[in-house]
């Protein structure tokens, strides 16, 4: 694929690096010759020297005949405008960098408004990550889809468990209606199961839902996941913000450190159930004083790579059982991981993997008329994502009325803002985007998945 | 540095040299010339190096800018000392030095000989010479990158120590594609010609021999009186033409499909290149035709040839250019200290190094005008960095400084200053032919094996732009770390 990117700064040189590793044509275009230089020393890409929002540099770097453009330089603003200018150019997807918290709510909207495909907000798939980590012990596998948006968790039943010969409709019934049993993989054959469906002892079940409500269930269904019930955050800034609503969301207790006494007092507006602290988070005194050794989690999340360093060798020194540091820098983690370290998050990398599995997503689609495509459950079963057109037929029947084709299964509905795990009940609107659970059917449209009746 | 790879590579391209002689078998199979025996002996040794060294793993596979320089540098000399074998083994030239002097001679596209007469030889060889000079236009490195898909992303390092000019213009997000759009283009000119000279009545293997010959801008030709001597005015303006198109940027024309001839219209090392041309065309016209008392359109026409095949260091002869007038011969000496586009296939110090110097110098004297001034280099608009601008100026001594020393060795032969001076200049820019005994009618035979060995490297050292055969000599670059 032809792909655009507008500024060279650290996520666009690890999207640059991994993109062109898979084999696209990537072109940079930033404004800081130096930068521009180190890059194209170092990767298999063209720079152009020039700011991204002026049409002619756009035009000079391909943008015509572009798949896509992304805009990632420090402006959130500039993004926008340049997406817009690219789109109008005619490159045939754009994705900006919007990380401002001003537009983190209005995001959906700003998103359809201006035409972006994807919105990628670096400071959120941090916290995003944190709050996965914090939620589920590593050994359960957790799949990530669907730009960010669709987690799904790889479970084997055991004899042990209650749902084991259970149909799914009563499983539904009894646990949670926010989870769907979205796979099956029974002796090596993936199926897609409908409501009749009998779990049985040995099936691995993927299951797709909201991270939070993913992990209750879990507990309920009785796998042992430890608690975290206390969480320390250091560093007050975008991250902690978007973390602080996670933890809020799963019912962690947390205090957040912050050095600068007016970032303080935003951060206590914004996140009223925090408690919100002024002071260092490097200061052993004040983290002793702030009952560090009880804490079941610590997450050091500054700008500086150093400063949360040191505060996760502190609390390690305190004997918290679970401390997760965020490293720009991708040299370091190596060291961390030595010093004992549990979990490093790298936003840039965090950040450029979800792009790359977009465009990967995107490439798979070619050709098709689907949004994106992914490959889920060891490449066994698909994802499709499609946007209902008006002129669809699934519109406003309740899903349990619906026939579907055997082995297809509609297992989100995003509308606006919101992420719906559909039920019976559910109902399909214009401009939804829907993504659909298949193995081995190729559907020329969203149409395709209804199960032809004759009348 | 990374031995394992380069050594790896060095075998790539021994391999790909190997099917680059096969022409030439081909060739000396059609017309008995009896050295099939010489190339077959060749190709076969050749390929077998080329493999065992490819056999080699590499621990890793990463290029910095010293293996891509080291590369070069091997690469060219590995090339230059292989591709002599087949005149050592036909018995053509049997003396080493002689032999060493011409494969180089023919990959750094300079087009110096030691052979009086060139009619009597094997046709196969004869088409061997202009074939090396012909690969070594755009870069053998550059052959290798287009051909093995294997390229690495920073590859760039050895496009940039190899090809002409302070820096590359990457055109295509992917190296490979460059090097192949490249070749795309080079291949495509080469055709051009071939077709064009066989319109004007040349016979195919000659039209082959000198369309290659022309587009490496190397100047090697299959006759005695080079291209004098089909005494064609059809002929010497194709030629003519083509020197020239060869002696622009190639990257340039890689805006013709896209419809951008503007763009190459508008390219200011282009046109600085062509106004160059035409004034010192014209000068030479005007002298010839007053002097020498020749007809307007003869003097145009011989003095136009002669500028071409001298600004791009072709080195083709139409007349006897060392009969000239004194003023006419310095215009020739002028421009071929300059040579042509950076990118292109020819020689000398590129239009753009002196275009550069020319606003490095502007620059200067304004800075005495206003000394508080703050000045910003630009070229086709875009701002030229400081670095650039320095490494240029380093260059351009360095340059002199090797024509210095070269002539100093040259002089122990004892042959005029004329001689001695033009002969080494023509190495170093990658010319061919001077004037007095190194004139078009002449040859370089009349020298001693040490000068001879000092114009080998002085081809080397013009070809490679001196960095990567002078890095190659730093005792500082075998150390292993921070010695």
């Amino acid at each position: 694929m032809k792909i655009i990117i507008v500024g060279d700064g650290k996520v666009g040189y690890s999207l640059a690096e991994t993109l062109a590793v898979d084999g696209n044509e990537v072109t940079i275009i930033d404004r800081n010759m130096d930068t521009l230089k180190k890059t194209v020393e170092n990767l298999d890409v063209m720079c152009i020297c020039g700011t991204g929002v002026s049409a002619s540099i756009l035009i000079k770097s391909g943008v015509k005949e572009a798949d896509l453009l992304i805009a990632v330089t420090n402006s959130d603003e500039m993004n926008m405008v340049c997406c817009l200018t690219a789109k109008k150019l005619g490159a045939r997807h754009i994705i900006a960098r919007i990380r401002d918290m001003q537009y983190a709510d209005e995001l959906n909207q700003l998103t359809t408004d201006l035409g972006l495909d994807m919105v990628i907000n670096p400071e959120r798939a941090v916290a995003r990550e944190i709050a996965r980590i914090l939620e589920f012990p590593p050994a359960l596998k957790i799949e990530t889809f669907a730009r960010g948006r669709v987690d799904m968790v790889e479970i084997e039943v055991t004899g042990a468990m209650e749902i084991s010969d259970m149909p799914l409709k009563q499983i539904s019934k009894k646990y949670a209606h926010s989870i769907l049993i979205g796979a099956v993989l029974r002796s090596g054959n993936a199926i897609i199961p409908n409501g009749d469906f009998i779990i049985r002892k040995g099936d691995i079940i993927y299951i797709v839902g909201r991270l939070a409500r993913l992990n209750d269930f879990c507990r309920k269904i009785g796998i042992f996941i430890p608690k975290v019930k206390s969480a320390m955050l250091i560093g007050g800034g975008r991250v902690a913000y978007y973390l602080g609503k996670y933890l809020e969301d799963i019912g962690i207790d947390y205090s957040i450190i912050e050095r600068e006494h007016n970032r303080c007092t935003d951060l206590a507006a914004e996140l009223p159930s925090a408690i919100i602290i002024h002071g260092d988070g490097s200061d052993d005194s004040l983290l002793k004083s702030e009952n560090i050794s009880e804490m079941s989690a610590f997450v050091s999340v500054t700008g500086h790579d150093e400063d949360n360093l040191i505060s996760a060798l502190l609390a390690k020194q305190f004997g918290v059982s679970k401390v997760i540091a965020k490293i720009s820098r991708l040299t370091y983690s190596g060291i961390m991981q030595k010093l004992g370290i549990d979990n490093i998050v790298n936003p840039k990398q965090i950040t450029a993997n979800a792009i790359a599995q977009y465009v990967r997503g995107l490439e798979n689609a070619m050709g098709n008329p689907v949004k994106t495509l992914y490959q889920i459950v060891e490449g066994q079963a698909e994802a499709l994502e499609f946007i209902v057109t008006s002129n669809s037929r699934l519109i406003n029947i309740p899903l349990k009325r619906m026939v579907l084709k055997p082995g297809v299964l509609i297992a989100v509905i995003t509308r606006g803002n919101n992420i719906i795990i559909p039920h019976g009940n559910d109902k399909v609107q214009t401009g939804d985007s829907v993504i659909v659970i298949t193995t081995g059917h190729r559907f020329t449209d969203l149409n395709g998945i209804l199960e032809v009746v004759n009348k | 540095m990374n031995h394992r790879l380069i050594a790896k590579s060095l075998g790539a391209l021994l391999t790909i040299e190997a099917v680059c002689a096969l022409p030439s078998l081909i060739i000396s199979m059609t017309y008995n010339d009896g050295c099939a025996p010489a190339f077959t002996l060749f190709i076969i040794s050749l390929t077998a190096a080329g493999l065992a060294l490819n056999l080699i793993k590499p621990k890793s596979i990463e290029i910095y800018a010293r293996d891509g320089f080291a590369l070069v540098g091997f690469g060219w000399i590995v090339s230059a000392i292989f591709g002599a074998l087949p005149f050592i083994i036909s018995g053509v030239i049997p003396s080493v030095t002689d032999a060493l002097f011409e494969s180089v001679s023919g990959f750094t596209t300079t087009g110096a000989s030691i052979l009086a007469e060139v009619e009597s030889l094997p046709k196969s060889i004869v088409f061997w010479r202009s074939f090396t000079s012909w690969m070594g236009g755009v870069g053998v490195l550059a052959l290798m990158m287009a051909i093995l898909p294997s390229v690495k992303a920073n590859s760039i390092h050895i496009m940039q120590a190899e090809a002409p000019g302070p820096y590359v213009d990457k055109f295509t997000p992917r190296i490979a594609w460059v090097a192949r759009i490249l070749y795309v283009i080079y291949i495509g000119i080469t055709l051009i010609e071939v077709i064009l000279l066989l319109m004007g009545g040349m016979p195919l293997y000659d039209a082959v021999v000198h369309a290659m010959s022309t587009t490496s801008t190397g100047g090697f030709s299959s006759r005695n009186l080079s291209v004098g001597a089909y005494n064609s005015p059809y002929i010497e303006i194709v030629i003519t033409i083509f020197m020239l198109l060869c002696g622009v940027n190639l990257s340039l024309y890689q805006m013709i499909p896209r419809g951008k001839i503007n763009a190459i219209l508008k390219d200011s090392e282009t046109r600085f290149f062509i106004a160059v041309f035409i004034c010192a065309s014209l000068f030479v016209t005007i002298e010839l035709a007053a002097r020498n008392g020749e007809s307007a359109p003869d003097a145009a026409r011989h003095a136009a040839f002669q500028v071409s095949t001298l600004i791009t260091s072709t080195g083709f002869s139409s007349v006897d250019f060392n009969k000239w007038p004194e003023f006419s011969k310095m215009v020739l000496i002028m421009v071929m200290f300059m040579g042509g586009c950076t990118g292109s296939t020819a020689g000398g110090i590129k239009c753009m190094r002196i275009l550069l110097i020319f606003k490095i110098l502007r620059n200067e004297l304004a800075k005495i005008l206003h000394p508080n001034s703050v000045h910003v280099t630009r070229l086709n608009g875009m701002p030229v960095e400081d670095s650039v601008l320095t490494g240029i100026l380093s260059f351009f001594f360095l340059y002199m400084a090797v024509i210095a020393v070269s002539m100093l060795i040259i002089s122990l032969d004892g042959f005029r200053l004329e001689t001695t001076f033009t002969a080494t200049l023509s190495a170093v820019s990658n010319m061919g032919p001077g004037l007095d005994m190194v004139g078009p009618m002449g040859n370089y035979s009349g020298f001693s094996d040490l000068s001879k060995i000092v114009l080998t490297v002085c081809m080397l050292l013009g070809r490679l732009e001196i960095f990567p055969i002078l890095l190659l000599c730093a005792p500082s670059f075998w150390k292993q770390a921070n010695k």
